[in-house]
């Protein structure tokens, strides 16, 4: 665990370059390790994403929000390469990624989780872990038929993934098979592997999805520490409370469109988000001649309903 | 009673050229199934091309035996390619209506009367195997305890055949548990959260549809260089479903498993047969004849590898914890 002063530090560095940012969307960051420019995606008729510009800052926490339907999992595999954008560009480290395939995003250190946990059944714990690994020599067909190559490399590997097991508290875990393992759990073994990538950003979806309150917090602590450990992290998540512990910026998505940024603590009071999650003016004060006006036909209609039944 | 047949052919049937055969078709359905995932329903189109690879070459293009061999190989290779290049992006079902259909294109060009000239239409093609057996070092003799035992060309065949048997299983033990592996059973598992960890699925999944179908393709050879023959109907689906039953009955993804179950297939088989024979052409099955003992002995090996699968869903060498993840 990092001590808590560099824990401020990292955090108040994050938050020092959100202080006094315009709450527009697209709103330019000081360091965007992401720059999303115009993305649109259609199926058929429907345009499911339609982002015209955004940015990521560098080691922050950003939440992607919105309500269901908003377009943000999809938006989320436009950019990793699971689906292919209709138009658009987006650079990550100032490198161009549209159109390149989903495994190269991933080694260029942009990686994500999945909103329903892919654990690999049938492999152990210890093996999921492994697997995340980049550049292993013994993944080429021919150096694997002789382990005196890949030997070194693997016990390297084990070590840095115990380490891992370790601080996600599946140590005890690390032999049994990842089906065994209850949903919490897959979640956590999901994020440790994604890191076994080491990547730079971490795209979570919805970590927190049927994960039980007990864990809760202990993801909730692993998300911001990846923060301590210099990474970024984006991530969708439905749960408003987490997205205010733990976010220093918030993206709002409806419609395929981001339609407000802010700080967390002020963003669920924006206009445009309220109206987003429960539609225009749906708590306008009426107007008093308004008020009058409905009661006097109210009034109408019940005292003709009345003469009507009297003269029966 | 001929007990002393039924109980020879049951042994020879063990160790004999159909376990060589089936076990090194199903080596090659293992890695792509068992260890893959992958649902290639052509197995039987691997060995096809390699069978007359060999032959063609040997009969109609007059080339030495080894060229013949180089010849197969790569005709499976390419069989491989073109197979999943364009399938192998696809969800994993397209891989298995293009795989079936491809087999039984191959099968019905070689049998064409178009292309008699080249492979020899529905006889086939024979007189190949002379170099093969003129390699032969054992003398003429008889190779065996008892009455167990194989003559001189037999027994060369043999001593080829489970030495390939095993250098293909010592390669997939060594494949399966090193890194390259991992990522295969990992593909299995889900692609996708293989992908989102920086592998190229699709690379991978065309290494195993080659490694497999190379080892599949090697039964194509001992098929013809055992009859001393090839024939188009012989590479019929039939072939493809026996190598997947042998797969489940040894336990999938369990590197001796396809030879175990090979084993097992042809032994039932074969034990049950002989056995239904010579009972009814003793007369203790009075409402038999002879000709019905074929069908029959299908239907009941069938039953057998039902029974065999409930008692052990898992197969003869598999991790019953599997099954029971899978259940959820």
């Amino acid at each position: 665990m990092p001590d808590d002063t560099m824990t401020t530090s990292r955090k108040a560095s994050a938050l020092a370059a959100f202080k006094d940012m315009p709450r527009e969307p697209g709103v330019p960051k000081p360091d965007p390790i992401l720059v999303v420019d115009k993305v649109v995606r259609r199926f058929g008729g429907l345009t499911a994403v339609d982002v015209d510009h955004v940015e990521i800052q560098r080691g922050s926490i950003t939440a992607l929000i919105g309500p269901n339907g908003a377009g943000k999992t999809t938006f989320f595999n436009q950019l990793t390469g699971f689906d292919t954008a209709d138009a658009g560009a987006w650079t990550f480290n100032g490198r161009a990624m549209n159109g390149v395939p989903a495994h190269k995003v991933a080694r260029n250190g942009m990686v994500r989780t999945f909103q329903l946990t892919k654990a690999l059944s049938r492999l152990t714990v210890l093996e999921n872990m492994r697997l995340g690994a980049q550049k292993q020599k013994g993944e080429s067909f021919w150096r694997a038929m002789i382990p005196a190559f890949w030997r070194g490399q693997e016990d390297e590997i084990t070590e840095r993934a115990e380490e891992l097991l370790v601080r996600f508290k599946l140590d005890a875990k690390r032999e049994d098979f990842a089906g065994s393992l209850s949903g919490g759990q897959r979640k956590l073994l999901e994020m440790a592997r994604a890191l076994m990538v080491e990547p730079e950003l971490v795209m979570l979806d919805e970590p927190m999805a049927g994960v039980n309150p007990a864990l809760t917090q202990s993801l909730l602590g692993h998300v911001k520490d990846l923060r301590e450990q210099g990474m970024t992290v984006l991530f969708v998540e439905h749960d408003m409370d987490m997205v205010r512990d733990i976010s220093d910026w918030v993206i709002v998505m409806a419609q395929g469109t981001v339609i407000a940024e802010g700080p967390p603590s002020t963003i669920m009071s924006d206009e445009r988000v309220i109206d987003a999650y429960l539609g225009a003016h749906h708590d306008a004060p009426l107007s008093d001649t308004e008020l009058e006006s409905q009661l006097h036909e109210a009034e109408a209609a019940l005292e003709a309903e009345i003469e009507e039944e009297t003269q029966k | 009673m001929d007990w002393l047949t039924i109980i020879t052919t049951t042994v020879h049937a063990a160790i004999g050229w159909e376990s060589v055969v089936y076990g090194l078709a199903a080596i090659g359905v293992n890695i792509h199934f068992g260890y893959t995932g992958l649902l290639n329903f052509g197995q039987a189109a691997f060995m096809a091309v390699a069978g007359y690879g060999l032959a063609v070459a040997v009969t109609v293009m007059n080339l030495p035996f080894w060229m013949g061999i180089v010849i197969g190989l790569a005709a499976a290779a390419i069989l491989a390619l073109l197979l999943g290049i364009p399938t192998l992006q696809l969800r994993a079902d397209y891989l298995a209506i293009v795989t079936i259909a491809a087999a039984e294109i191959v099968r019905l060009v070689f049998r064409s009367v178009y292309f008699k000239d080249i492979f020899g239409g529905s006889d086939g093609r024979r007189g190949f195997t002379g170099d093969f057996y003129a390699m032969n070092p054992f003398p003429p003799g008889h190779y065996g305890i008892g009455p167990f035992g194989f003559d001189e060309r037999v027994i060369w065949f043999l001593a080829v055949g489970w030495s390939v048997v095993l250098l293909s299983c010592l390669v997939v033990y060594l494949l399966m548990k090193s890194p390259w592996g991992r990522v295969l059973k990992a593909i299995r598992e889900d692609e996708d959260a293989v992908r989102a960890l920086g592998k190229n699925v699709f690379s991978y999944k065309m290494q195993s549809l080659m490694l497999g179908g190379i080892i599949g393709c090697l039964a194509g050879f001992f098929y013809g260089l055992y009859n001393g023959a090839v024939q188009p109907d012989i590479f019929g689906t039939e072939m493809t479903f026996f190598a997947y039953t042998i797969v489940i009955l040894g336990g999938a993804a369990r590197v001796f498993g396809p030879v175990v179950g090979a084993m097992i297939f042809w032994v039932l088989f074969v034990f049950v047969g002989n056995t239904l024979a010579e009972l009814v052409r003793n007369g203790f099955i009075p409402f038999m004849t002879t000709t019905q003992v074929g069908p029959i002995r299908y239907a009941l090996v069938g039953l057998g590898f039902i029974l065999l699968l409930v008692i052990r869903p898992q197969g003869i060498f598999g991790d019953k914890r599997e099954i029971a993840i899978n259940a959820r």
